[in-house]
């Protein structure tokens, strides 16, 4: 029997339409989705291993380097990638992308007027262990402004892209720091239901803090969970 | 025993391109994957398929990622779920931006794939994901000169008839291969059909 995947859970997740943040406006499905009987279609997705890692990918720290360090706090994000029953999910993808310690992207796309850092470019992956773990060294983001609404600004923040074991697991996110004053105002981060926001902030920890090197951050994610129920 | 709460979801922002779509913007950076999935001499029907993202007034998105997971021409999936195996040079995942083409077309090129069971018309799983979208939506695409299989297909039959069109993309026959293209609209009359997978 192939397992299939427990139904997401709406309650925990923004609403495709979030009108404080504008650009949902004209972008946002307006219909109801249909529902689909998980097929084999949905209950398989895309494989990535060990086999597609470069030496470097997993630390930002170092894989852009041109010469020098990159400016900024280095810091420490690891955690587990876990389903929701609890149980770890080994070899997953994890992709992340973020701006510098100034708060500039290197897209090109990105006018800030903010210096980029020659020696960073924000992009890494890497692999969960056999208990779920992953560990990024990078610079700590910075927060900075877009055009959303007068003065507004994004609190600093790093996206995660992870496929999980299935195309329905798939997840696309943002983590946040502990005590960011501009949390309140960002109606992205305002957009996740209120009961689910602080399973978006990674939290400190002097235990993962590498003395002398970088401060420790944790960062958990919980999938949608497999039941026994047999696919179509 | 209690369950975890999923982690809530977040756009993809605007800023995606230099880490999951590295080498088609030309940043230095390996790529996972890209618009081509058919490489070398896999079997199958070579197809190419093109289409825009359009916003609710109708303008084309040039900030959008497109995901695409796909069976090999034998209707095989490259995962262990599926127990048949696939070919071995098909991975089945493809992932392009739409902010390099002068159109913001997402373009792939692939190999046609093969009915997954009895059920199913053959067909292509689509992620969809860009700034303004709190959560990716997912689509389908199908084909239209299998007019025959899609008229049983249990996914489009559970989808109001006047909207099945959004799913079905177009084939144009050309000398070096078909092209299939099909919009996706986020919003307005013709909507896209969205799906809770």
């Amino acid at each position: 029997m192939t397992e299939s995947y427990a139904p997401r859970d709406w309650s925990s997740q923004p609403p495709y339409l979030h009108p404080d943040y504008k650009s949902t406006v004209l972008r946002a499905p307006t219909r109801k989705l249909i529902p689909i009987r998980q097929s084999l279609s949905e209950v398989t997705g895309p494989v990535y291993g060990h086999d597609r890692l470069g030496a470097l990918d997993a630390d930002l720290t170092r894989n852009a380097v041109k010469g020098a360090e990159p400016i900024g706090e280095r810091i420490v994000v690891t955690g587990r990638v876990l389903d929701e029953d609890g149980r770890p999910q080994p070899n997953m993808l994890i992709e992340i992308w973020q701006a510098n310690a100034a708060g500039r992207y290197v897209h090109v796309v990105d006018q800030h007027p903010a210096p980029l850092d020659p020696n960073f470019l924000g992009g890494g992956r890497c692999v969960t262990d056999s208990e779920g773990r992953y560990k990024f060294y990078t610079i700590k983001p910075g927060a900075y402004p877009w055009g959303n609404h007068h003065n507004a600004w994004r609190p600093a923040h790093i996206h995660f892209s992870l496929f999980g074991p299935s195309l329905s697991t798939r997840l696309v996110t943002q983590m946040y720091f502990p005590g960011d004053p501009l949390l309140p105002f960002d109606p992205i981060y305002m957009g996740t239901p209120a009961d689910c926001r602080e399973l978006l902030i990674s939290r400190f920890m002097l235990e993962l803090t590498e003395p002398s090197f970088a401060l420790g951050y944790e960062f958990d994610f919980v999938l949608r969970g497999r039941r026994q129920t047999p696919i179509e | 025993m209690s369950k975890l709460r999923q982690t809530p979801s977040q756009t993809v922002g605007p800023f995606f391109a230099y880490a999951l779509t590295p080498e088609q913007y030309g940043y230095d950076f390996a790529s996972i994957a890209g618009g081509v999935l058919a490489e070398g001499d896999v079997p199958g029907e070579r197809i190419r398929i093109e289409g825009r993202v359009l916003d609710g007034k109708g303008d084309v998105v040039p900030d959008a990622m497109i995901e695409i997971w796909q069976a090999d021409g034998q209707g095989r999936y490259a995962h262990p779920a599926d127990p048949r195996g696939s070919n071995i040079a098909f991975k089945g995942f493809g992932r392009v931006g739409t902010g390099t083409d002068p159109e913001s077309r997402f373009i792939f090129d692939t190999i046609k794939p093969g009915p997954v069971d009895g059920q199913q018309a053959p067909h292509i799983n689509v992620i969809v994901f860009m700034r303004g979208l709190l959560l990716h939506a997912y689509t389908r695409i199908y084909f239209s000169d299998e007019a025959e299989a899609n008229a049983r297909d249990p996914v489009l039959a559970s989808v109001p008839a006047e909207r099945r069109r959004t799913l079905i993309a177009i084939r144009d026959e050309k000398s070096d291969g078909a092209i299939y293209r099909l919009d996706i609209h986020m919003q307005g009359p013709s909507e896209t059909v969205f799906f809770d997978v």
